[in-house]
């Protein structure tokens, strides 16, 4: 295969990639430290890309600056999407912690499907795709057969950045040490202090957070955001999580890309590239199949 | 004692004759179905279609000649087949709906046909453009007004060859729009000695496209041939200046709305679509319609086939006034349909219910919106297509 085109396939799966790793993160931060799995998780993604949106028409209105409205939409979002992860925690997920897991399960799942009818109701004409503003710069360069876009290397970027500030922040932090400690073990942790309850919602905020984050790209990138765009999107954090390895956060990165890679090269094997998912979903079980915990829970002792 | 009781006897008898010769100066209220997407991707299309089908109605009601009074019944096919079957049976089996004007999108009516065939309720397409659902089966119940894809994909395979491209690759999604699409151009194109160097079949709902473009660029064509709706069209559009490829992009009647034209912005310049019929003013009946249309303040413009819905409700309706409202009379006087007059022209229905003219649009993005090749800077050589 030509160079040029090799790496235009490597640049578009890895801001796929990157995408799929941020929703997978927030996956493995919540099973790490509380062992439970956020259905809903899809859906606060969509929602943060949608509170961006509204930020933006607002701010549009004011006729503020690009990088100036760029900068509000990102922190807003993030930190509303960040505030509703908390509270998601508090008022549905911590009061059922000594029930069934399934219960966990069903109770985010409904959370999503309120949140997705929710927007798709009471957003102007939300049924609709929505044209999602280009904001960042799309400066390109032309190398071969590679066109390289300024907007993609941002997004690749500020994903990555996002994972290893995450992931520094869980190593290096009191908040962090922490973090591990409930994920290794709840009752041990709460015996040296630490508050139970404080830890583990600033686990949810932090992981929705990275959604709203993970949202917002894709707006930015596709330039159009639409109610259902979480419900893939989820389904495919989760499989990354999975296969990666729940709990471990190298493996949410390395399920993401796999992700992306599959579908990369499903769509370039298959005449009918609506195949690729077929493709890499069934790849997805196969490995699930062959390394049940994970491709890299085996190598980290401790969760998250 | 008998006479005692005939006098209240006669007395009720008075009264209901009263009450029934006071009603027969109300017309009745005869009631019509209207099915397209109302939500969703290519509700534009679906909104302009019922606001039509609502003006054919109200100008009907307020006419002084016609027998009954009408009321157009709205429900939303989301473009979905699943959802269209359901509505199409709860307006099926509403015993007060006569007749229907029905969807917009191909596997919707395709998924449709059998339940209007079922419950016996004749029905005009107004908007949906595959060959099948009128010609797949023989059920007397389904008529169209708009014309097939089949003839659009053999002009549109004639022009672009005339204009001197020779290389295509297709996108097309997999619902039988998209795949009807694929194959009557296919076959228009290679009997034309056109090359199609690869085909790529998507899912409707995909978001990225990189991939298979990038692929298509390594392929070097110089058209990219799209059969599919607006919302992934412009997302292909959008995704092709991501990956810096500048191939003249050539869509189906599908794409043909202004809702395309918002989502891709200035890229949309230099597109190409063809479409069944003709402009709405330029048809027979336009001017009329479009004025009667801007008259009524409707929130959203009549897009490409309001024109055909109003012809759809407007035929319905004449029937209805010649034969009465009775499916089985309005199923059989519609099969008999021959040069009836319409704003998009004479109506004739062959033995499939398919109206038989053939009128095939050429059009292209010239400056933010859709204009007649033959009234464009590029028919007139001021600018290129590439």
């Amino acid at each position: 295969m030509d160079p040029g085109f090799f790496a235009q396939y490597l640049i578009n799966g890895l801001v796929q990639g990157i995408t799929y790793a941020l929703v997978a993160v927030g996956f493995t931060l919540f099973f790490g430290v509380l062992d439970v799995i956020k259905f809903s998780h899809g859906d606060v993604l969509m929602l943060g890309a949608f509170t961006a949106l509204a930020l933006f028409l607002g701010l549009d209105q004011l006729s503020t600056p690009a990088w100036l409205s760029l900068t509000i939409m990102l922190c807003l979002g993030v930190i509303a999407m960040a505030l509703l992860g908390a509270l998601l925690c508090k008022f549905l997920v911590l009061p059922l912690k000594e029930s069934p897991p399934l219960n966990t399960l069903l109770i985010t799942l409904m959370f999503g499907s309120v949140i997705r009818e929710g927007v798709r109701l009471f957003f102007p004409n939300g049924s609709n795709p929505k044209p999602f503003p280009a904001l960042l710069p799309e400066t390109s360069i032309n190398w071969g057969n590679l066109n390289l876009r300024l907007d993609s290397v941002i997004l690749i970027f500020t994903g990555a950045m996002a994972i290893v500030l995450t992931h520094l922040f869980i190593q290096k932090t009191r908040m962090g040490l922490a973090i591990r400690a409930v994920a290794q073990d709840e009752e041990t942790a709460r015996l040296m202090g630490i508050n139970f309850n404080k830890t583990v919602l600033m686990t949810f905020a932090l992981g929705s957070g990275l959604a709203a984050l993970s949202g917002i790209s894709t707006g930015l990138y596709y330039q159009e955001i639409n109610f259902s765009m979480g419900l893939m999107l989820g389904v495919i954090g989760f499989s990354a999580a999975v296969v990666g390895g729940l709990g471990s956060i190298y493996g949410a990165i390395v399920g993401g890309l796999l992700f992306a890679f599959l579908q990369t090269l499903g769509a370039i094997w298959f005449s009918v590239p609506a195949y690729k998912d077929v493709f890499a979903f069934t790849v997805i079980i196969m490995l699930m199949a062959w390394r049940p915990t994970g491709l890299l829970a085996d190598r980290s002792a401790e969760r998250v | 004692m008998s006479d005692k009781l005939k006098l209240p006897n006669v007395f009720i008898v008075l009264i209901c004759c009263v009450f029934l010769i006071g009603c027969s100066d109300q017309p009745e209220t005869i009631k019509i179905t209207f099915i397209g997407p109302l939500t969703g991707g290519v509700s534009a299309g679906g909104l302009g279609g019922r606001n039509s089908a609502d003006l054919a109605i109200s100008l009907r009601n307020e006419s002084p000649d016609s027998n009954y009074k009408y009321e157009l019944v709205s429900l939303d096919d989301e473009c979905k087949p699943n959802i269209g079957v359901q509505v199409a049976t709860k307006a099926a089996a509403d015993k007060n709906i006569v007749a229907g004007v029905t969807h917009y999108c191909s596997a919707v009516a395709m998924g449709t046909v059998d339940v209007y065939h079922k419950f016996g309720l004749p029905v005009i397409v107004w908007g949906a453009v595959l060959p099948d659902i009128t010609y797949g089966n023989d059920h007397p119940e389904i008529h169209r007004v708009n014309g097939t894809m089949i003839n659009q994909n053999m002009v549109a395979a004639e022009f672009m060859i005339e204009q001197g491209f020779s290389k295509w690759a297709v996108i097309h999604d997999t619902t039988d729009y998209g795949k009807g699409h694929f194959k009557y151009f296919e076959k228009a194109l290679t009997e034309r000695s056109g090359t199609i160097l690869g085909t790529f079949g998507v899912n409707p709902d995909q978001q990225d496209f990189t991939a298979e473009l990038t692929k298509i660029k390594a392929l070097n064509p110089e058209v990219i041939y799209f059969g599919g709706l607006a919302p992934t069209g412009v997302r292909i559009r959008a995704q092709m200046d991501k990956l810096g490829m500048d191939q003249v992009f050539q869509g189906t009647s599908g794409i043909v709305s202004d809702a395309f034209i918002d989502g891709v912005g200035e890229l949309a310049e230099g597109v190409l679509a063809f479409r069944e019929g003709a402009p709405t003013e330029k048809l027979p009946g336009g001017k009329m319609f479009m004025q009667a249309y801007e008259a009524r303040d409707f929130n959203e413009p009549a897009e490409a086939y309001g024109a055909f819905a109003f012809a759809a409700t407007d035929l319905i309706i004449d029937v209805i006034e010649k034969v009465g409202p009775d499916r089985k009379l309005i199923r059989e006087e519609l099969n008999v349909i021959r040069e009836h007059e319409s704003i998009v022209g004479p109506i004739t229905f062959d033995s499939h219910g398919q109206n038989t003219i053939a009128l095939i649009t050429k059009y292209v993005i010239q400056d933010g919106s859709w204009v007649l090749w033959e009234d464009s800077e590029y028919a007139s050589g001021n600018r290129s297509l590439k």
